[in-house]
């Protein structure tokens, strides 16, 4: 396993108007640490996570995701071997309505080398078939399996989406704001969830949220963003709620 | 109630462009109607004459061994149009793909693919056989030719509408895991669209048994050859055999496609 999951330094991402959203970030991530991500809406943590995977495009910085340099010139063929070995999971879950709650998981071995047949579950291999109802089984849905995405709850889909993250067995799984769309109760099952399998299976999280409890309760480390940079990083222990405070009010 | 301190016009004032556009417009449509509407004395000589020929077409021919041969003609008709939309449909697929926004692998270049779309869909189907009767051959094979470029025309741009439209949600995801465009395109893409994919290829179904019904009046195979020939020799009750044969069918297959159409939704 890369001993050091993300490395960066000097991270800057202006928006096409000029608008600098972060400048002069600087950060590392070690194997198995659960780190939130927080600040207030507008903050750039989004933002931020999207660039550590190539998402988005930096522009100024270096930054090195799972021993991929993918800072301002990452090439296609770097980024395309980085994707694979992550998980990522969106505010919206991202499901194809229309397809069972199998292939959707099993779509989450779209991009592996031999995943052009992974679009659906009828024609994908029987070894990642098996792969995605245990990964279903993880969530709490395998019984779910036939279902059409379109007929769950916001906090099952939330789940599936983490399943197929976890189908790929992925080094990093990254979460943006996994648990915004859901009400109170299914978004703290969502983040406890995220952070137990995590936690059992030794993948690294980074996970952003503007929820304080979340972030407290679910997470090992905290980075908090103000102002386009670093307000805080430490671990989750020595983080108090008036810490907190400070980064959500100007 | 505080008073309001002024109340805006009924009408929004028009600028000097706008209101030269809308008097060239009815202009237009005032010297377009003189020159090529029909004139009441026109209608009133045209009338008696349109009772005549219907008089002439009364009864439709029911003889067996016509019957028989508009029977066949009708089958190969429908056959025209069949394998016409299938391969068309087929062929518009990858095209739509290239040609769509957003999607398109082709970059800069779906502009080629959308335009190749409009030519297809702008030449009328007519105009299209005339061509292939040219290249082919009198017969069927240029009527089917007719009819998979007119579903091209019409599927491609459809179906590059529909995958525009598909859902971004899960084609992030997926592209955020390193999936291909292709793979992102049948995983996510197709199956969103799919409802809109199917409306459009009855659709298209429909149009081409209407279109391939024609086609054989400029010798492309099918009933419209029968037509033609009926009409050249004063055959008129021949010719009300096959209009209402022809309007049975078109009737049926848009009951037909109605039914599938709702299953769809």
């Amino acid at each position: 396993m890369t001993s050091e999951i993300i490395r960066a330094r000097g991270l800057t991402k202006r928006y096409a108007d000029g608008k600098t959203v972060f400048s002069g970030i600087g950060l590392h991530v070690s194997p198995g640490q659960r780190v939130a991500l927080i600040g207030s809406n507008g903050a750039g943590k989004s933002t931020l996570l999207k660039c550590l995977i190539g998402l988005l495009p930096l522009n100024d910085g270096e930054v090195s995701t799972l021993g991929e340099n993918i800072g301002a010139s990452a090439s296609p063929r770097q980024l395309q071997r980085l994707r694979r070995r992550i998980g990522v999971v969106f505010q919206h879950h991202g499901l194809v309505a229309r397809q069972s709650v199998l292939t959707n998981v099993v779509h989450g071995k779209l991009g592996l080398s031999g995943g052009w047949h992974a679009w659906h579950q009828c024609i994908a291999r029987q070894e990642w078939r098996r792969d995605a109802q245990a990964a279903l089984a993880q969530v709490g849905l395998d019984h779910k399996a036939g279902a059409r995405a379109d007929a769950l709850s916001g906090g099952q889909a939330q789940r599936v989406a983490i399943a197929r993250a976890l189908v790929r067995k992925p080094q990093l799984l990254i979460a943006d704001e996994p648990a915004a769309s859901l009400d109170p109760a299914s978004g703290r099952d969502v983040m406890a969830l995220f952070s137990q399998l995590a936690k059992d299976s030794g993948i690294t999280l980074i996970c952003t949220t503007h929820d304080m409890d979340h972030a407290l309760e679910f997470s090992d480390r905290i980075i908090a963003l103000k102002s386009g940079s670093i307000f805080f990083d430490q671990p989750t222990r020595d983080v108090t709620r008036r810490h907190l405070q400070e980064v959500f009010h100007a | 109630m505080r008073e309001a301190s002024f109340l805006p016009s009924r009408i929004t004032r028009l600028s000097p462009v706008t209101f030269a556009l809308l008097v060239g417009a009815a202009a237009l449509l005032i010297v377009s109607f003189q020159q090529v509407a029909p004139s009441p004395a026109q209608l009133a000589q045209g009338g008696p004459r349109m009772a005549e020929l219907v008089g002439r077409m009364l009864p439709p021919n029911l003889e067996h061994g016509f019957l028989q041969r508009v029977f066949w003609r009708m089958i190969e008709t429908f056959q025209i149009a069949l394998v016409g939309t299938a391969i068309g449909v087929v062929v518009s697929l990858p095209i739509a793909w290239l040609s769509a926004k957003g999607i398109s692998p082709a970059g800069i270049s779906r502009h080629v693919f959308k335009m190749m779309v409009s030519l297809f869909r702008t030449v009328p189907d007519l105009v299209w056989a005339l061509i292939f009767v040219a290249s082919v051959g009198l017969g069927a094979v240029a009527g089917t030719m007719t009819i998979m470029v007119d579903t091209v025309g019409f599927c491609g741009r459809f179906f590059a509408e529909a995958m525009e439209d598909a859902d971004k949600k899960p084609q992030e995801a997926l592209f955020a895991i390193g999936a291909s465009r292709f793979q992102v395109l049948c995983g996510a893409v197709l199956p969103d669209a799919m409802p809109s994919l199917i409306n459009t290829t009855l659709f298209a179904l429909e149009k081409s048994v209407r279109s391939s019904v024609v086609l054989g009046l400029v010798g492309a195979g099918g009933i419209g050859q029968e037509l033609k020939v009926a009409f050249d020799l004063f055959q008129y009750k021949n010719a009300s055999t096959i209009i209402l044969v022809i309007f049975a069918i078109v009737l049926v297959m848009e009951f037909i496609t109605d039914r599938l159409r709702a299953r769809v939704q």
